[in-house]
């Protein structure tokens, strides 16, 4: 599989291991949930970065404040239809405050790419040789916004009602310059 | 009404691009009909028994004379001159070309109108009560909120690819003009015992297969915060909402699995964690949809017109349409106008182009440039001096859209059903044609008093039979179209759901058996006072299944 992040494909150096599959030492792995919460001192121990591969019926809330010690969380779209991700995905960085990278697999649509960055995604797995200029394409299919996602583009409210905009967001300056301009 | 800024152009100017590149794309073979089937459904574009299927969005029913007239044209250039306004408040053209769907898109734009979210598995286009701003038992205008969730709910991140459809309604008013009983969401505006103005919100009601009253998930919502609670309604219905089974899949089966209490306790959980953040409603945000839908500039008039008073006494026809079809306005000197699109022999909501340019003439000439689409199909000026009531009488007259019905039996909710949809079981259309040519007499009319019938082509419930004082539904018996009758279903304040009253008719015995059903309430109510419904509700079903299928003892069991 590729991987899709800051607009181009790029390597992809993680692993999903299964519940009883052995883990190297130094190689950097994904694993469930219940492997995390089973394993996690050992996990944490190894001289490799480590993160979790959340299904998505299970409960983001769930990874609590070890959030912080993962690397990489992998979040589910078995089917496109499937849209659950999107809510795990806002939980984790608006409740949790999770900074690490978080990824999208299974099936990643272009006319979906865009609301997943919304809600946090920053990479995406897609099959080899899956072309990405549409993906690029689509992340600039619109420049504003009704809604608070968490990608911290200004919305249209905010841009209607500056002041107030900054006040909520406790003084920091709202970002008015181009919104195409995101990370991913 | 409301006006688009420069951003609401730019979301539905870049989505009408979005959509020419995925039509395009569709074109091209670069999409398979399976991918490309969940994007036109969020643009409201079905695939029908015979073509595509384009439903556009009137957002809480509001028109100006501006759009109405752009319905026209689009209905004379891409379809066969005629559209369909539906139970949510939006219009339907049911013989677009793929390939022109993205030009109609950008003639709405230019109108300020959309498809967007008239279908899919997302937040749809909010309704509210067809006498918003108007009527005059309002305690505020529900607009304002309806286009704030309009707005909130375009294009959400999140909410996209929910377990299923979900619609919201909002009404303003104590008497329920909108359903909001029997939507995923509705939203009451109240007043509570300090006087403060907020919500009352209602979660998991809905029609479909699966019929069923909401429950009150917060007894009062301060205004400010309504965002925040829908949105955690969402994301609790997003990740918990059945994904296994599209029959079960609506947020009234959650609720209903989950128990009403622990929904709201789980909402409450995750509100109390949002709602000082950024979906926190500015007022100045209020403040700015508000003034857009400030009252017109009514003149000061006394509220009894010598003409109109003149002229109802000249003119039985107009007088019978005055008392039938008007409803109080909360400005004196004026009334809400209802049009029906019910005529003897018509398609319960269909409007042909030259009908809806006459519409957004007369709009212009006599209600202040607006009109509404009610979800019972009709049509309504919401601003029209009482003096000008005759004249606009007389147009509409010579255009056959005065038909004196609303709220009689003949004032039919009807699906599309087998002649247009490749869900229904039966048609829906003919039997409310043949309905209202049976029951086209204003004496009898006049005599069987208010009565709501509405008529589902299947299972889904598109029709609202549920909620029908007399409810049809088709059904399919070995290839056969079948008719299912309930009696005792309402959409208002006192919503119930209608209970089945025995075995299914025929298609040439369904006419017959709501006659017998009107003649026996007839018979036997204790005066004209008692309506229909009442009669029902205090009988209940017994003299009209011996009257449809003989006495008790008789029956046999397969009339049960």
């Amino acid at each position: 599989m590729a991987l899709l992040q800051h607009g181009a494909l790029q390597p992809n150096s993680w692993r999903f291991v299964g519940d009883d599959a052995a883990i190297s030492a130094d190689e950097p792995v994904t694993v469930s949930l219940k492997r995390w919460q089973a394993e996690g001192e050992i996990l944490r121990g190894r001289n490799a970065l480590i993160g979790v591969r959340l299904k998505n019926d299970e409960q983001a809330l769930a990874l609590g404040e070890d959030v912080h010690r993962l690397a990489l969380i992998e979040i589910e779209f078995p089917k496109f239809t499937d849209g659950r991700a999107f809510s795990q995905a806002r939980i984790l960085r608006d409740k949790l405050g999770y900074k690490g990278e978080l990824r999208a697999i299974g099936t990643i649509l272009r006319d979906q790419y865009l609301y997943m960055t919304r809600c946090g995604v920053d990479s995406v797995e897609l099959p080899d040789g899956k072309p990405i200029d549409g993906y690029l394409a689509a992340l600039k299919e619109f420049s504003a916004w009704y809604q608070p996602a968490s990608d911290g583009r200004p919305t249209v409210m905010e841009l209607r009602h500056p002041a107030n905009a900054n006040a909520r967001r406790g003084g920091a300056p709202l970002v008015t310059a181009s919104v195409a301009a995101h990370s991913a | 009404m409301y006006r688009y800024d420069e951003f609401d152009a730019t979301i539905v100017q870049e989505r009408v691009e979005q959509f020419r590149g995925q039509v395009a794309r569709r074109l091209a073979g670069e999409l398979t009909e399976d991918q490309f089937r969940p994007l036109r459904l969020k643009n409201g574009l079905y695939l029908q028994l015979h073509a595509y299927m384009l439903r556009i969005a009137v957002p809480y029913g509001l028109l100006s004379s501006k759009q109405m007239r752009k319905l026209g044209y689009i209905a004379r250039r891409y379809d066969r001159g005629f559209g369909h306004f539906t139970t949510r408040q939006n219009i339907q053209f049911n013989w677009p070309q793929l390939g022109d769907i993205p030009d109609i898109l950008q003639h709405l734009a230019e109108v300020e109108m959309h498809a967007i979210q008239t279908s899919g598995n997302c937040i749809r286009n909010v309704t509210s009560d067809q006498f918003a701003g108007a009527a005059a038992d309002e305690i505020e205008d529900p607009r304002i909120w309806a286009e704030i969730v309009r707005q909130w709910s375009t294009f959400h991140p999140e909410f996209s690819y929910l377990p299923r459809k979900f619609k919201i309604a909002v009404t303003g008013a104590p008497d329920d003009r909108a359903a909001v009983r029997v939507h995923d969401i509705g939203i009451r505006i109240v007043k509570n015992e300090a006087g403060e103005v907020g919500f009352e919100v209602w979660v998991g009601g809905g029609l479909g297969r699966t019929p069923v009253i909401g429950v009150v998930c917060r007894k009062f919502l301060p205004k400010e915060h309504l965002l925040s609670y829908l949105e955690a309604i969402l994301r609790t219905y997003n990740l918990l909402g059945r994904r296994d089974n599209i029959y079960k899949a609506r947020i009234k089966i959650l609720v209903q699995a989950t128990g009403g209490d622990k929904f709201a306790a789980m909402v409450e959980e995750e509100w109390e964690k949002i709602k000082d953040g950024p979906l926190h409603l500015p007022q100045a945000e209020i403040d700015r949809i508000h003034r857009y839908f400030a009252p017109p500039a009514y003149e000061t008039l006394a509220d009894i017109d010598p003409a109109f008073e003149s002229a109802k006494l000249e003119n039985p026809d107009f007088a019978r349409w005055a008392r039938t079809n008007l409803v109080k306005h909360k400005v004196p000197g004026y009334a809400i106008v209802n049009v029906s699109l019910k005529p003897e022999g018509g398609a319960p909501g269909d409007a042909s182009a030259d009908q809806m340019d006459l519409l957004a003439d007369l709009a212009d000439e006599f209600s202040l440039n607006e009109l509404r689409v009610t979800h019972h199909q009709n049509i309504v000026y919401p601003n029209v001096r009482k003096r000008d009531l005759f004249a606009l009488w007389q147009r509409l007259k010579a255009a056959k859209l005065a038909t004196s019905n609303l709220g009689f039996i003949s004032d039919i909710i009807a699906c599309p059903g087998l002649d247009y949809c490749n869900l229904a079981n039966a048609r829906s259309i003919s039997v409310a044609q043949r309905l209202s040519r049976h029951f086209s007499d204003p004496r009898k009319l006049d005599e069987i008093g208010e009565l709501r019938l509405n008529i589902s082509g299947c299972i889904n419930a598109c029709g609202h039979h549920h909620v029908g004082h007399i409810g049809i539904l088709g059904v399919d018996k070995q290839g056969q179209e079948f008719y299912q009758v309930t009696l005792g279903g309402s959409s208002k304040d006192d919503a119930a759901l209608g209970k089945i009253v025995g075995a299914a008719f025929s298609e040439d015995d369904i006419v017959p058996a709501i006659d017998t059903i009107i003649e026996t309430y007839l018979a036997n109510r204790a005066d004209h006072g008692e309506r229909f419904l009442d009669y029902y509700r205090r009988v209940g079903m017994d003299p009209f299944k011996e009257a449809l299928y003989g006495p008790a003892t008789a029956r046999r069991p397969a009339a049960e």
